[in-house]
């Protein structure tokens, strides 16, 4: 017997703000808007038929008052890049319960709009800033590495092996008109970029970029007079089990452990039916350990698998279609694109990178310092 | 005497909570807290145990002594006033009484061939402000 939510919701719309890359004349909240417009268009909805916002980033008072809307169901979970693959599952459960019919989840960051980037690093009263800033700890780059080295010196795993990463997605983004960048990259390319903190490179890392993305979640009834073809919502699954990287309970193995298995279950697919996996790449080992994570192979065998081209055009499991946070884009709270992809190719959008026959897409976000994860298995109509 | 220019990488901030965890580091001795209720020693300084959820805590002295449990080498700056200090070595150290710690592994070339996780290390203190001393770990002595 299907789990009672399955099917519970359908992605009708997805977009893009008017410009992503660099967008140095526009604040993060405007990123938001022209995404969430433009999302709208792509569903066919008018925003006067929003009754749900979900926003991370900014308040979703702000996004709801900006664009005009009145919500009666909102959603401001806000734990990093994952966000708004949650906000999808938490969107499921209030159309499910009747408490919303036309979700709208928005993602915005830029340069010029609103904190975040300023290089002071984190507030001394908060815990990061106590117990991991002073010893220079102070983003991502340092806090990835450190679990990345772990992987290597328990496993083995090779820093050509991450960068067998880099190299595949950099195809993906070079057959994808809005990546940034496009041009393609070896393994030896990635090496001679320049050490941020090893074991990673510069092409270990994703972007910096300014962009705004938006998602509209509806209902089963409202999905059959949507502009475009429905895409389901089959699981769900969310879950965090830290918030600095030194608390991690293992730096090898992520919170998709749990909201993998909780989605899988929930949509009842095995890994041999994904068909595409957008997973999360703030950094190339992101990807491993998340792939690991999941169960797409066993805890530490991560570094051969993503190797001979799996993950590339061509490859058993194409991963990160867009280019990824590696090539294409990534804001900040990256997670919003993963859903955008995801969508497109379940449409068969794609053009030129679209995967042949592609009915399943297992998205994967990642938040924090590897601290929280929401998974969805998404269905073509 | 040269002045020296005042320190402008993050300080912690002491607070009612973590004041013994400082003021042990500044007399150069590590302090966790320890629970009466699971006999557990943990870290960060929290006021309820994170493992059983008891307030019976106090606070006990740690040998200072540890293994690496990862380590990684800082090459681009994260803010301008560690740009004096690249390459510098970030690195979680697990201390023999079980508790991991953020800190950095000095004494030791940030070299990635000589320095190995599952290393012995040891406590060592850098006093940066009046109030604060960072524990820093370097390779143990005597292993
Ligand atoms: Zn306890």
């Amino acid at each position: 017997m299907p789990h009672p939510l399955y099917r519970g919701a359908a992605i009708a719309g997805v977009d893009e703000s008017d410009q992503i890359g660099n967008v140095p004349n526009k604040t993060s909240l405007q990123l938001h808007a022209e995404a969430a417009m433009n999302a709208l268009a792509d569903a066919g909805i008018d925003k006067s038929e929003v009754d749900g916002v979900a926003t991370a980033g900014v308040s979703p008072m702000q996004t709801a008052e900006y664009l005009g809307i009145v919500p009666r169901y909102t959603d401001g979970t806000s734990v990093g890049g994952s966000s708004f693959v949650i906000h999808v599952g938490h969107a499921l459960e209030a159309i499910s319960d009747g408490r919303a019919s036309v979700v709208l989840i928005t993602h915005g960051e830029g340069h010029m709009g609103g904190g975040r980037r300023g290089p002071g690093g984190p507030d001394p009263s908060n815990l990061a800033g106590q117990y991991e800033a002073p010893f220079g700890v102070l983003g991502p780059p340092y806090a990835y590495s450190l679990a990345a080295m772990r992987h290597m010196a328990l496993y083995g795993t090779t820093k050509e092996q991450l960068a067998q990463i880099a190299v595949q997605t950099r195809q993906w983004a070079s057959m994808n008109p809005k990546a940034l960048m496009r041009d393609p990259i070896t393994v030896e390319d990635v090496f001679n970029s320049r050490l941020i903190s090893y074991p990673f490179n510069l092409l270990d890392c994703c972007l910096v970029t300014d962009a705004g993305g938006a998602c509209v979640v509806v209902s089963p009834e409202r999905a059959r007079s949507i502009k475009k073809k429905p895409v389901w919502v089959l699981g769900i699954g969310e879950a965090h089990d830290h918030s600095m990287i030194s608390q991690m309970p293992d730096l090898t193995r992520t919170a998709a452990q749990y909201s993998g298995p909780a989605a899988m279950g929930m949509a009842g697919v095995t890994h041999g039916e994904i068909d595409l996996a957008m997973i999360y790449d703030s950094f190339t080992y992101t990807v491993l350990v998340t792939l690991e994570s999941l169960g797409f192979c066993k805890q530490g065998e991560g570094g051969a698998f993503v190797s001979n081209g799996r993950l590339g055009p061509g490859g058993a499991l194409p991963t990160n279609t867009n280019g990824g946070g590696l090539s294409y884009t990534h804001s900040g709270m990256y997670g919003m694109f993963l859903l955008l992809e995801a969508t497109r190719q379940l449409r068969s959008e794609c053009g030129q990178r679209q995967v042949p026959d592609c009915r399943i897409a297992l998205v994967n976000g990642t938040g924090g310092s590897l601290s929280s994860t929401g998974t969805l298995v998404l269905a073509a109509d | 005497m040269t002045t020296q220019p005042p320190y402008a990488k993050p300080i912690p901030l002491i607070t009612p909570e973590n004041e013994r965890f400082w003021q042990g580091c500044k007399a150069h001795e590590l302090w966790l807290r320890f629970c009466n209720a699971c006999a557990k020693p943990y870290y960060y300084p929290r006021d309820i145990c994170p493992i059983c959820g008891a307030r019976d805590v106090t606070w006990k002295q740690m040998s200072g002594k540890g293994t690496l449990h990862t380590f990684a080498i800082v090459h681009r700056a994260p803010t301008p006033a560690f740009r004096e200090d690249v390459p510098f070595i970030t690195a979680i150290v697990d201390l023999d009484e079980g508790p991991r710690m953020m800190t950095n592994l000095v004494g030791i070339a940030p070299d990635p061939a000589k320095i190995t996780v599952g290393m012995p290390v040891e406590v060592t203190f850098e006093d940066i402000t009046e109030q604060i001393s960072l524990p820093k770990f370097r390779p143990a002595a005597y292993p």
